[in-house]
């Protein structure tokens, strides 16, 4: 009786819980109703970890004797591991935020993959097809694991260079072959009982190390720039092995959550990589980074023009449009708030003003949106290319900030160069552009940009967040009376 | 009437294509603004193999499955605590110009009208 209960428990919970996931995450379609979709999602996470609580009614004969164990040691779990995972998350600046993703799925991959393990260890798959699936979801769970750590190793700056060795594609296909080759003789290995080389469990050990290794090998050779789309890759591979995983345990709020957030993941990679302007295979396969710095660059016209922060600041405030392009130098520099506080300033000048925010500011695709919105930046305010490259031929004032590949016009033009195709913010055809930059340095990809040679463009060099503490002095200094 | 789920073959493979789709449209309408929350909050949602993890650690019957499971749960719980606290942070940073959370915004409303609410 206590079984069926727990039974229809169990199953009515997850019915539940796999709706809360959906509708939750339909809420977060919109910026309006974003923060209650991410709160119905918990409320389905919370009651579905409650519920499977209701598992310890219907234990196997031979862990029954271990159960109240078992129940201490899941509840420690629970409460050690969501304690400091919470904290972590509630501490983390938010430029941070991409390699606290990261950590966070690699867990979630170490998770479907130690699930793995135990099924495999405790030799429970009931046929070879449970088998099949069982080490399928181990070896991409152990992939996610062990590839989002070295994602956050590089995003952080514990690993600063791509690791590129000749040949690197064709030993990493044979580390693939070799994971596959070993999953296939334990498979073939437990349907007929032969006489083994090794035991099981050794070559269940050997199977995890391939997996876990292949992870390592398959990031280590990809740059920094890319490890959005890299983070966004293992996103979808932890979904599916979590879903993967739900089938070996019959438990379909897994497989339904599991498949929904890998198809998801999938098609987040595939916006971000086009937002780059590169497709997934070409992140992952090519070097990325080589091919700028041994491209010729073409004569450049004109000369760099700097200009004192006071100067640009006067100017924007006797503009009638602004609009402002920022940039992860701006992030570093933790000048957000200085920013809004300026835009505050010119707008109580009567100054319109807005800002235009590329696909791949920041170190994650819509980083930039939440460290704008993280300063109080109403998100109405905030537009994205499509919407506003239209708008810069017909306003006064660009104003650049810690942005500089985003804003290249050689994207538009330069065959050769290495982001040609990348959609760039037209900030070019402003009519003057202000350049907020720390030196006469390259972006990330390496790469000269004309734009800041141009007739109207000129220079203001410092950090972003000196800068436009200089502005702001500057323009209250003129006194002006603000238009109500 | 047997309440014991069993999904196998054909059944399974209706699921994962269902749930599949659903990711796919759902994410598909996502305005660029929040795709770092929502990267974060999908990877709150595969926080759910906790489930799992609990389903393996109390069904372990000898002491290195006690330990994998452990960890299974202790890994899990991270992902789900970890994605929901982050996704929330984010999530409820983002305001409108109507209600600007405590950084004044008064007094220029004449720029404010100016400024279109973006339809997606």
């Amino acid at each position: 009786m206590l079984i069926l209960i727990s039974h229809i428990g169990i199953g009515a919970v997850d019915l539940a819980a796999a709706f809360l996931f959906l509708y939750g995450l339909h809420r977060m379609s919109s910026p309006v109703t974003a923060p209650s979709g991410i709160f119905v999602a918990g409320i389905g996470m919370a009651v579905a970890v409650l519920a499977s609580f209701l598992y310890a009614f219907d234990v196997g004969a031979a862990a029954r004797p271990n159960l109240p164990v078992n129940l201490g040691l899941a509840v420690v779990a629970l409460a050690l591991g969501g304690g400091v995972a919470w904290w972590g998350g509630r501490k983390v600046a938010m430029t941070a935020m991409p390699q606290m993703v990261a950590i966070y799925n690699g867990m979630g991959g170490g998770a479907a993959g130690a699930i793995a393990a135990v099924e495999l260890f405790g030799n429970k798959a009931p046929g070879a097809g449970a088998l099949v699936m069982t080490l399928l979801g181990a070896l991409i769970g152990a992939v996610s694991l062990s590839g989002s750590l070295i994602a956050w190793a590089k995003l952080d700056g514990v690993i600063n260079k791509p690791v590129r060795v000749k040949g690197q594609q064709v030993f990493n296909g044979l580390v693939l072959l070799l994971t596959v080759a070993v999953g296939v003789y334990i498979v073939v290995a437990s349907a007929d009982k032969a006489a083994l080389l090794l035991t099981m469990p050794m070559w269940i050990y050997i199977f995890f190390a391939c997996a876990l290794a292949l992870g390592i090998l398959m990031t280590l050779p990809i740059g920094g720039a890319d490890m959005p789309v890299v983070i966004s890759i293992f996103n979808a591979f932890t979904g599916l092995a979590v879903g993967i995983e739900g089938y070996v345990l019959q438990n379909p709020a897994l497989m339904i959550a599991g498949m929904v957030v890998g198809a998801a993941g999938m098609l987040l990679t595939l916006l971000m990589a086009k937002a780059m302007n590169r497709s997934v295979s070409n992140v992952i396969f090519t070097n990325f980074g080589d091919v700028a710095s041994t491209h010729k660059q073409g004569k450049i016209k004109g000369e760099l023009k700097p200009t004192q922060p006071g100067d640009a600041g006067i100017a924007m405030r006797y503009a009638a449009s602004v609009i402002i392009v920022p940039g992860y130098g701006l992030a570093v520099s933790q000048g957000q708030g200085k920013l809004y506080e300026f835009v505050k300033l010119l707008q109580a000048g009567g100054v319109s003003v807005k800002f235009a925010v590329h696909p791949v500011a920041g170190r994650m695709p819509g980083q930039m949106d939440v460290l704008l919105a993280e300063a109080g930046v109403p998100y109405d305010m905030i537009f994205q290319l499509e919407d506003i490259n239209d708008q810069f031929a017909t306003t006064d004032v660009a104003l650049i900030i810690g942005a500089n590949d985003v804003v290249n016009p050689a994207a538009r033009t330069d065959k050769s160069s290495a982001i040609y195709g990348m959609p760039i913010l037209n900030a070019d055809y402003a009519k003057q552009v202000f350049v907020v930059k720390r030196g006469e340095g390259k972006g990330y990809a390496g790469i000269v940009n004309q734009l800041f040679y141009a007739d109207n463009c000129n220079m203001v060099y410092g950090d972003a967040q000196a800068v436009l503490i200089k502005m702001i002095e500057a323009v209250r200094g003129l006194g002006l009376p603000a238009v109500a | 009437m047997d309440f014991q789920i069993s999904i196998s073959g054909f059944v399974a493979l209706y699921i994962f294509m269902l749930a599949a789709f659903a990711g796919w449209v759902i994410i598909g309408r996502v305005p660029a603004i929040l795709h770092t929350p929502l990267m974060s909050g999908s990877n709150f949602v595969h926080g759910i193999v906790v489930v799992g993890g609990i389903y393996a650690l109390l069904n372990a019957s000898t002491v290195q499955e006690q330990v994998i499971g452990f960890f299974a749960v202790l890994l899990g719980a991270g992902n789900a605590a970890g994605g929901y606290a982050v996704t929330d942070r984010m999530l409820a940073m983002f305001k409108t110009s109507g209600h600007p959370a405590g950084h004044g915004g008064h007094g220029k409303t004449g720029t404010v009208k100016s400024i279109h609410v973006k339809k997606h």
